[in-house]
């Protein structure tokens, strides 16, 4: 048993290194090839870097959906906490904040500036009012609608303030971004496939002799198919991480220049990078598409060459 | 032993290569396979290293029909046979050493043993010294010497050659021969197809004549009788073909 481990394992380093180093021995080869994936994984991992950058520097967009619901006044405190309480406990809440009519009112005095011009005012003209954030997961148009008339049905509520169209203008946008993001990623990681697949295809053809005297000494199908698939998984893998270089240098150019607008805008964002679990995720795709792109050439094209078992 | 019960081969194009060969190949002879170009010799030789399976009719080696062997098991028997090609068939981008060494190398074998087999193999043919040279750097006897040692490094208890001897002029043919011979005298089961009437005469035990796809003789030599007489028990005792390395 543990000589047919052993052997099993001798094989697998044979082909390892067997693999390795016939990518060493053809280095402008091997760099070209790594430069057209690299290419192809930077597009969809810088998107995906600056759609989560701007996520993260506009809040996460969680205050998007927020909608206030006010009171009629004249509404006792204690029965806006209530209702506040009760709207905490529904599913699809993710915070209800109060706001009493005091705290508006100054609020509005130092936001607006008429300070004074309201210091005269009798009564305060401003109700209690209720800030609603949904939970991320029902942010979505029909979701939103629901916590509105949930809200609605009661007598104590004057209005409820929700701009709809802009939730699902919001949504329509996200999901395009989405799509759109989910688009390049296949459309590219199907050129990393065909670019692998076609590699592959040319080393076969390269090494059709040598494939044909292995099957007829008796090597297994499985025996010639691996040294392809590590190059395959190897040429994913560095396309990858110099896929990473190339995001991470792009990231650095463009670092300065989006702490200058940020800084314009008071902020100090600083753009985020792949980090290394980003990184590693990255790596993981490379490596799956280049050992996939590579067993999808080798079940195509070895079994062309005779003898085929 | 090899058996051929009623086997008939037809390729894709429509050419009948077999058309009902029978015959029954003991361990450890010496066999040549003779007749015509096209007369089936190759096909015979492709049936028996499972590079071809028959139309018709069976094919039992050591013991097992190879029409029934799974696809995943026919590179373990691939593995227990030993294969001259009339043209090498070496890897020419490869030393000589490497060449040895692939059928070990298919077989996973640790490098340590490679290197005593590869050594050994090249030894009995004479070319132990030369296994960092290329291919290109021998003449074509020594080519067909590194062809034979390539095919006797798995120990397997049968050796076929497809007219191992067919580039190679008479001096270098009775040296390659010499070396199946050899091999034939340790147990190896030796077939060796060939339209060398020369070589048949000096080497052959027995010669299976074929023609048309048919076998029109089977006849075993008188001097080779004699030899089979004499090491008859010797051959009793031999083991079948082992199919299962």
């Amino acid at each position: 048993m543990s000589g047919a481990v052993s052997s099993y394992g001798t094989r697998h380093l044979q082909a390892f290194f067997g693999a390795l180093g016939r990518l060493t021995r053809a280095p402008l080869a091997t760099l070209l090839t790594l430069i057209v994936i690299g290419v192809a994984l930077a597009l969809p991992a810088g998107l995906a870097l600056v759609v989560n950058n701007l996520r993260l520097a506009t809040g996460d967009l969680s205050n998007a959906v927020d909608f206030t619901v006010h009171f009629k006044l004249g509404t006792p405190i204690e029965r806006v906490e209530q209702l506040a309480k009760n709207a905490r406990e529904r599913s699809g809440v993710d915070s209800v904040t109060v706001t009493t009519a005091d705290q508006a009112l100054a609020e509005f005095k130092e936001a607006s500036g008429f300070g004074d011009a309201l210091a005269a005012l009798e009564d305060n003209p401003l109700p209690h009012h209720l800030t609603v954030r949904p939970a991320r997961n029902a942010s979505g148009p029909t979701e939103v609608e629901s916590l509105r008339r949930y809200f609605a049905a009661f007598p104590e509520v004057e209005i409820v303030q929700l701009d709809l169209d802009w939730v699902r203008r919001l949504h329509t946008l996200l999901d395009l971004l989405k799509r759109s993001l989910w688009v390049v990623m296949t459309v590219l990681g199907l050129g990393v496939l065909a670019v692998i697949g076609n590699t592959i295809r040319l080393e076969i053809q390269h090494r059709r002799a040598e494939i044909e005297v292995t099957k007829l000494v008796g090597g297994s199908n499985a025996f010639v198919r691996r040294p392809f698939l590590y190059t395959g998984l190897f040429y994913g893998l560095g396309g990858a991480l110099l896929a990473a270089l190339i995001v991470m240098g792009g990231l650095a150019y463009l670092d300065q220049a989006v702490r200058e607008l940020s800084a314009q805008y008071g902020g100090s964002y600083r753009m985020i990078g792949l980090g290394p679990e980003g990184t590693g995720m990255l790596a993981g795709v490379g490596a799956v598409l280049g050992w996939l792109g590579a067993l999808i050439s080798t079940g195509r094209h070895l079994r062309q060459i005779q003898p085929r078992a | 032993m090899i058996v051929f019960d009623n086997v008939a081969k037809r390729y894709p194009n429509g050419r009948e290569a077999l058309a009902g060969v029978s015959f029954t190949i003991q361990p450890g002879e010496f066999v040549f396979l003779t007749g015509r170009s096209g007369a089936g010799k190759s096909s015979v030789l492709k049936l028996i290293a499972l590079l071809e399976r028959p139309t018709r009719g069976t094919v039992t080696v050591g013991g097992q029909n190879t029409g029934k062997l799974r696809s995943s098991k026919i590179p373990a028997y691939r593995r227990a046979i030993g294969v001259v090609f009339q043209d090498h068939k070496l890897l020419l981008d490869r030393p000589i050493y490497d060449n040895v060494a692939l059928p070990l190398v298919v077989a996973g074998t640790p490098l340590r043993e490679v290197d005593r087999r590869v050594r050994a193999a090249l030894d009995q043919v004479g070319l132990l010294g030369r296994e960092r040279s290329s291919p290109t750097e021998l003449s074509v006897g020594e080519q067909q010497r590194v062809g034979i040692a390539r095919a006797v490094i798995s120990k397997p208890r049968l050796l076929i050659a497809d007219e191992p001897t067919g580039n190679l002029d008479p001096g270098l043919a009775v040296d390659v021969m010499r070396v199946f011979r050899r091999f034939q005298e340790v147990g190896v089961t030796v077939i060796v197809a060939s339209h060398d009437p020369h070589l048949v005469e000096q080497f052959a035990q027995r010669e299976i004549v074929l023609d048309g796809g048919r076998v029109t003789a089977d006849t075993l030599h008188a001097r080779a009788a004699a030899r089979m007489t004499a090491v008859a028990p010797k051959l009793a005792d031999l083991p079948n073909i082992d199919l299962r390395t």
